[in-house]
């Protein structure tokens, strides 16, 4: 049975359920809701502030029409930021290194910003497919490499976040190996090593919550282009 | 020890006696109305009892996640031992 790197991208079934199905539950499960009473505890306390403080940022450069999809971004955000860092604990699957998943919630949510555009102002939508000033004979060109680029948006938002979880999930497989084989040999350059692993394990801490973060990011700016 | 006598069901985990352990699983609520009441009464109990407290720590969220690392690798066993049993990875 060949055995290699990748392995811990497949997703584990046990008696029938994919244990994708209990990763995906997991976010909905760790965050609780608000009760009717003024002072609730600190767990809650905390939630609050964090949504508090990401929406604030998020809705800065939106306009009104933006607002109404405050819910929807901050719900997702926190999705796609619990998903990253409940991967980095060990032996727990991260869905969002699933290119399927990643493609799934960037394709619709990309589609409705840009049918939103071309529904409530077609011709402010398509007059960004060309950028302002641009010398009279490259106008052809420019316009087929904007609409290029627009489609391109959910494959570049999807496959972001797949490849930098995965690359860093890889890398810490394979550093820990090192480290791990090493030891009996060449204790020094294990323990080296494994300085480099603890290094790289704050940085996937900070990649999960970054790439979230540009998504959504990334997101609410098609957004803001065509509200 | 002379209470009126509590029918088998409605009687709690602990007080069962291990004879009437069949009886008192075969009454239980199977249904699925049923399963989630019981994993609402039992998400409940833990909320209240280590995160819903005055001065909770992060030991409540950090049970919560050894038992989901714990549940992961049980998941993923059938998998991982191939991992141990290898000589040469």
């Amino acid at each position: 049975m060949t055995l290699s790197f990748f392995d811990q991208f497949m997703s584990p079934t046990y008696l029938g359920i994919p244990l994708m199905a209990l990763a995906l539950t997991l976010p909905w499960i760790l965050y609780p809701t608000p009760s009717a009473r003024w002072l609730n505890n600190r767990f809650l306390a905390l939630q609050g502030w964090f949504i508090n403080r990401f929406t604030q940022q998020l809705l800065l450069p939106l306009s009104l029409g933006g607002h109404k999809w405050a819910a929807l971004l901050t719900s997702l955000m926190i999705f796609l930021i619990t998903l990253n860092m409940l991967g980095l604990l060990p032996y727990t699957f991260t869905p969002t290194t699933q290119l399927s998943l990643n493609l799934g919630l960037a394709v619709p949510l990309w589609l409705a910003t840009v049918l939103i555009g071309m529904r409530n102002q077609p011709t402010h939508a398509l007059g960004h497919l060309l950028p302002e000033g641009t010398p009279g004979p490259l106008i052809p060109v420019l316009i087929i490499i904007e609409t290029i680029s627009l489609f391109i948006r959910p494959l570049a938002l999807g496959v972001r976040l797949t490849a930098n979880l995965t690359a860093g999930h890889l890398l810490i497989q394979l550093i820990a190996t090192a480290a791990f084989v090493l030891l009996p040999l060449m204790p020094m350059v294990a323990i080296l090593t494994s300085t480099v692993l603890v290094l790289l394990t704050l940085l996937e801490v900070a990649v999960a919550m970054i790439q979230a973060y540009v998504f959504v990011l990334l997101l609410s700016l098609y957004l803001q282009e065509n509200v | 020890m002379a209470d009126r006598p509590v029918p088998v069901v409605e009687k709690r985990l602990m007080d069962v006696k291990l004879g009437e352990l069949g009886s008192w699983l075969g009454g239980r609520d199977f249904t699925p109305n049923g399963i989630i009441s019981a994993v609402r009464r039992g998400h409940d109990r833990y909320y209240n009892k280590y995160i819903n407290v005055k001065k909770g720590g992060i030991g409540g969220v950090a049970m919560l996640l050894v038992g989901y690392v714990a549940l992961s690798y049980l998941w993923e066993y059938d998998h991982i031992k191939h991992d141990r049993w290898r000589k040469y990875h």
